[in-house]
């Protein structure tokens, strides 16, 4: 075995043990995470804490899973709201309907948005650009004027109302609050933790290259349609899974969730957070929330100060705040490097 | 072996492939030439599935690719460079090896395990030595010079490890020194691969001096095929695209 061939044999394994590494890395982190949420109410008695997290967790999930399609693929899809919906609507109806366990009602959520998604992800996945953006959106109008035409089904405009049943299943009760909050982090930091191995999967590089150069990546062997098809069903099963959080913490379904200003609000929270970091889009959600909270109670007129807002990162920075912070530490060490002696 | 049977493609009413066969043996390296509208990218497109061709075969090894997609294409051996470096510009080259090594061996849709996989690093280095691209492995392609990412274009296709590889002007673009540099870079590939290369070229003196077998593709049709003595002393061609300049430096 020549030095070269011996040095190659060793780096084999050396690549497999820094796989390992960054996996496990990024299991602790996710667990760290997961404690610090989790023991929040023992420290912080509010409700309207816990109620945030709440909805970062339902808004979180949904913009991290926009950010696979736009971020990671190139896709920018003004129609992924309709996921986030259709898991609200789905968990709350199966639910309301049946009285099934929690889980089986989660479950069949998530199988009935693979078929969903799966139908309109075929269709629009053979489109570009602007015309994959066009018709996401258009079926998510279909989709929300469904809910509004189909009353006796969905409530239409008034929502599903009369609440939603939440049975006690091994001991978690999601009528208490504490409970439901700590099963919306686990969803939460789960559903992140997914995110990660896909972004950093074979298949998530795939994806990479398809953002970069869909033709190429065809000429390398890549069947670019079912790539796409792909990551398209799995990021609306994670969208689905924030509605079902956020159809827990409202008791209810309403058509707003459905409207397309919930991909509006994913896109916005993109361009704040930026889609060239992981966590990009969770800096973004927590930063649309903060500012919906504050900017709603301080003026009626919280729509023009939002707007300004994506003004300030969409012309002033022309990068998200984490693209920002990455960009600014990576600078600063490299300035750092060229004054090392 | 590479056999094209009756080759047809039209656009409207302009054809662009008009009957073509030939044959590339295995092993060969053969120069496609012919002046701008020759066809010669269009017959690149044919084979590799970019365009469906309206009528007749591409046979490889006796399967047929007339109509494939170009990922089942790739998949059975032919591989492709472009004209224009096609590159993946956010990546780096020793990514961008990995990744397509990954394609090769069927694991891009691979979800449980992490990038990258410790199989795929032998071919990815093999290639990046065989380009000259492994001290550059850590460059984001976007930042490489024009040279390297063509480079990289060709060890993209290489690092699949195909039986036929098509080059689409490997030097387009590219001052003197580089073109035989990179020209250099192809006859040594060809020779070490033992595969074969087709390759479309504009510089006469690159096509002249290392290309055994030479095609001259004019609107669409084969004007005429063989070595590069015959090629320079026939009459057609010299009228239609060489002009007098190389048949004139045969004469002396």
């Amino acid at each position: 075995m020549t030095e070269l061939q011996a040095g190659q044999a060793a780096a084999v394994p050396r690549i497999e043990t820094q796989s390992q590494r960054t996996r496990y890395r990024d299991l602790l982190i996710a667990l760290a995470a997961f404690v610090v949420l989790a023991s929040l109410p023992m420290f912080f008695g509010s409700k309207a804490l816990l109620d945030f997290v709440i909805r970062c967790s339902a808004f979180g999930l949904f913009a991290t899973s926009l950010n696979l399609l736009v971020g990671y693929t190139g896709m920018i899809s003004f129609g992924h709201g309709m996921f986030f919906g259709l898991g609200a609507y789905g968990f709350g109806l199966i639910m309301q309907r049946t009285g099934v366990p929690v889980p089986v009602a989660f479950v069949a959520t998530l199988v009935i948005t693979t078929v969903v998604a799966t139908a309109i992800g075929a269709i629009c996945v053979r489109l570009k650009e602007i015309y994959f953006a066009f018709v996401t959106l258009a079926f998510q109008m279909l989709i929300h004027s469904t809910i509004l035409s189909w009353a006796s089904l969905t409530g239409g405009d008034q929502g599903l109302r009369g609440g939603i049943k939440r049975p006690v299943f091994l001991g978690i009760d999601l009528s208490n609050h504490v409970h439901l909050y700590i099963t919306s982090c686990a969803l939460l930091v789960i559903g992140l933790l997914l995110m990660r191995q896909i972004a950093q999967s074979p298949f998530g590089y795939t994806l990479r290259m398809i953002r970069d150069n869909a033709n190429r990546a065809s000429f390398i062997g890549i069947d670019v349609w079912r790539a796409k098809l792909t990551i398209f069903v799995l990021a609306a099963l994670f969208a689905s899974t924030g509605g079902i959080i956020m159809a827990l913490f409202v008791s209810g379904a309403y058509p707003e969730f459905a409207y397309w200003t919930i991909s509006g609000e994913g896109i916005f929270i993109n361009m704040l957070g930026g889609v060239t970091t992981f966590l990009g889009p969770m800096v973004g959600t927590v930063l649309l929330l903060t500012l919906n909270d504050t900017v709603t109670r301080l003026t009626e007129y919280y729509g023009i100060v939002l707007g300004i807002v994506i003004l300030f990162f969409a012309v002033g920075l022309r990068k998200g705040l984490m693209d920002f912070v990455v960009e600014w530490f990576a600078q600063r060490r490299d300035g750092a490097g060229e004054r090392a002696p | 072996m590479l056999e094209i049977r009756g080759l047809s493609k039209s656009f409207g009413g302009v054809k662009a492939t008009d009957n073509v066969s030939l044959d590339f043996a295995d092993g060969s390296l053969t120069a496609v030439i012919g002046p701008n509208g020759a066809g010669k990218s269009t017959f690149f497109n044919l084979i590799t599935g970019a365009l469906k061709p309206d009528s007749g075969q591409i046979m490889l090894n006796g399967v047929d690719m007339a109509g494939r997609t170009p990922p089942d294409i790739v998949r059975h051996g032919i591989g492709r460079a472009f004209q224009v470096a096609s590159i993946f510009p956010s990546l780096t080259v020793h990514e961008t090896m990995l990744a397509a090594v990954c394609a090769d061996q069927r694991r891009a849709g691979v979800l449980h395990r992490r990038f990258p996989l410790a199989e795929t690093r032998d071919r990815a280095e093999q290639a990046m030595e065989l380009l000259g691209l492994a001290n550059k492995r850590d460059r984001t392609a976007s930042t490489l010079s024009h040279g390297d990412q063509k480079l990289l274009d060709i060890a993209l296709a290489l690092v699949l490890e195909p039986k036929v590889l098509l080059l689409d002007e490997p030097t387009a673009g590219m001052g003197t020194e580089e073109r035989w540099r990179m020209i250099d870079k192809v006859y040594e590939l060809w020779e070490k691969q033992k595969i074969t290369v087709v390759f479309i070229e504009h510089d006469m003196d690159i096509v002249f001096k290392i290309a055994p077998e030479i095609v001259v593709l004019c609107y669409g049709r084969i004007l005429a095929t063989g070595t590069p003595d015959a090629i320079r002393r026939n009459e057609a061609v010299i009228e239609a695209y060489l002009g007098t300049e190389h048949h004139a430096g045969v004469a002396l």
